[in-house]
């Protein structure tokens, strides 16, 4: 048998619809944890964090692992699809390559195969890799929750745009009730590039110390372009670094707007300092990953692509 | 605490089994059918000695429910070779001295395995990539490398 104790006890309810998500959530209130791809779930139900009655597997409501991608109206993902099948899906890999590169930059493979991409943004954790896309893409999270208006048993849906909805660590604007469903993207601004750099202790499978993702794209500023700049790690959510954003609106691109904009992106980082790294190296690094995204994204703008 | 009735195909194998709710499917792998080649290791989706296929697919046993594979394929480290046989890329492991203790082989395995499947040449990087969610605290990775480069050029795992 095992050497350490098994999971603690609970009932596992898988409901057929979000209506029976969001009652089972009222019901049972903190007593219920949702379940996806469990990545998060799991480490702390064996830590004891989470000590729940129920718990509700909503990975496979209707809806919930779809990729559809729309010229019009942009790419809504399912708030249970996987990091692999998002990385892996062709319309992401053409008109999201950023949101593609965060998202496989995420722990391991096998990881990948589990973790959802609701699932990263609802943990809320400071060093998520898909927050900071999500907030450079502007995306808008739909919540599915109790409908005040309509009474018992019925649910509304509200959209949040990725910038109102982190809190703290840990914490979102996600209501007693309530479940995230859908991430919506807008269509891509025309020939936008982008990149998401991650710095971790080792190249691949760690938590971020530093996450940057960089969106440009030609627009009638000053400069001519408009970037987006995303911090993730260094602070107790997710953050734009506007100010950087305002340089680059106002100067030309090249070398001098990009060192500038680095040191502005450095000064909206508030990192502490922890196991992983001190602040003031995380400070640093996320002037030298602003620095090279901004050239990556530069270059690859310039190739038109 | 609720019981499941589950179906779902192991190694092959048509299984039915009534499982609780908080059972993983590493225990149930294990503890019921008494396929112990996956190892218990970190509980925490770290050291990926749990690796088993879901689907064709590398996932850490230890982080899903056994209720969540009902209607699913599991392939463990037992299934990877007919009876009483050896897969080229095991027999790449122990050509290439892969393994020490042992423990990790089973997941190395498994996510190897998953790799060749879906890039038959993957370049050194790659393969170190693919396999770094599989701890291994002896063997030392080169060996491990090695194996997964000898048996991509031999024509798969």
């Amino acid at each position: 048998m095992f050497a350490r104790p098994g999971l603690p006890t609970f009932d596992y309810v898988r409901p057929d619809t979000a209506g029976d998500a969001v009652g089972l959530l009222q019901e049972y209130g903190e007593a219920a944890r949702l379940l996806m791809g469990g990545t998060d779930l799991f480490p702390g139900l064996r830590d004891g964090v989470f000590h729940p009655k129920v718990v509700v597997d909503v990975k496979d409501l209707p809806g919930m692992d779809d990729i559809l991608f729309d010229r019009q109206t942009g790419l809504t993902v399912g708030a249970a699809v996987t990091m692999n099948a998002l990385t892996s899906h062709p319309d992401v890999q053409v008109h999201y390559p950023l949101l593609a590169e965060a998202a496989g930059t995420v722990a391991s493979y096998q990881i990948r195969n589990r973790a959802t991409l609701g699932g990263n943004l609802c943990n809320a954790s400071p060093c998520a890799d898909t927050s900071p896309a999500t907030l450079v893409l502007e995306a808008e999270f739909t919540l599915c929750g109790p409908d005040p208006s309509t009474g018992s048993g019925r649910v509304g849906l509200r959209s949040v745009p990725a910038g109102e909805f982190f809190v703290g660590p840990g914490q979102t604007v996600l209501r007693p009730g309530e479940l995230m469903t859908a991430i919506r993207f807008p269509p891509p601004p025309p020939d936008a590039a982008g990149r998401y750099l991650k710095l971790g202790r080792c190249k691949s499978g760690d938590l971020a110390l530093v996450g940057v993702a960089i969106l440009g794209y030609p627009d009638g500023t000053l400069s001519g372009y408009e970037h987006r700049i995303g911090l993730g790690s260094v602070g107790p959510t997710p953050l734009r670094a506007v100010e950087a954003e305002d340089i680059l609106a106002s100067k030309l691109p090249g070398e001098d707007a990009f060192v500038l904009a680095a040191e502005k992106a450095m000064g909206a980082a508030s990192p502490i300092s922890d196991v992983r790294g001190s602040a003031s190296y995380q400070k640093a690094m996320v002037r030298a990953l602003t620095l090279r995204g901004l050239r990556d994204v530069w270059s690859k703008m310039k190739e038109g692509k | 605490m609720t019981t499941h009735a589950i179906t779902l195909t192991v190694n092959g194998a048509k299984e039915r089994l009534d499982v609780p709710s908080n059972l993983t499917l590493l225990q149930m792998l294990r503890d019921k059918l008494a396929l112990t080649g996956t190892k218990n290791g970190c509980e925490a989706g770290e050291c990926g000695a749990c690796t088993v296929l879901l689907d064709g697919e590398p996932v850490n046993s230890c982080m899903m429910l056994a209720v969540e594979a009902d209607g699913r394929e599991v392939i463990t480290v037992e299934g990877l070779a007919p009876d009483g046989g050896l897969s080229p890329l095991q027999e790449a492991f122990m050509a290439h001295n892969a393994v020490q203790c042992g423990f990790c082989t089973p997941g190395m395995l498994i996510s190897a395995t998953a790799l060749l499947e879906r890039n038959p040449e993957p370049t050194e990087g790659e393969i170190k990539e693919a396999l770094v969610g599989n701890l291994c605290r002896c063997t030392g990775y080169v060996r491990i490398v090695d194996a997964v480069q000898a048996a991509a050029s031999e024509g798969g795992a």
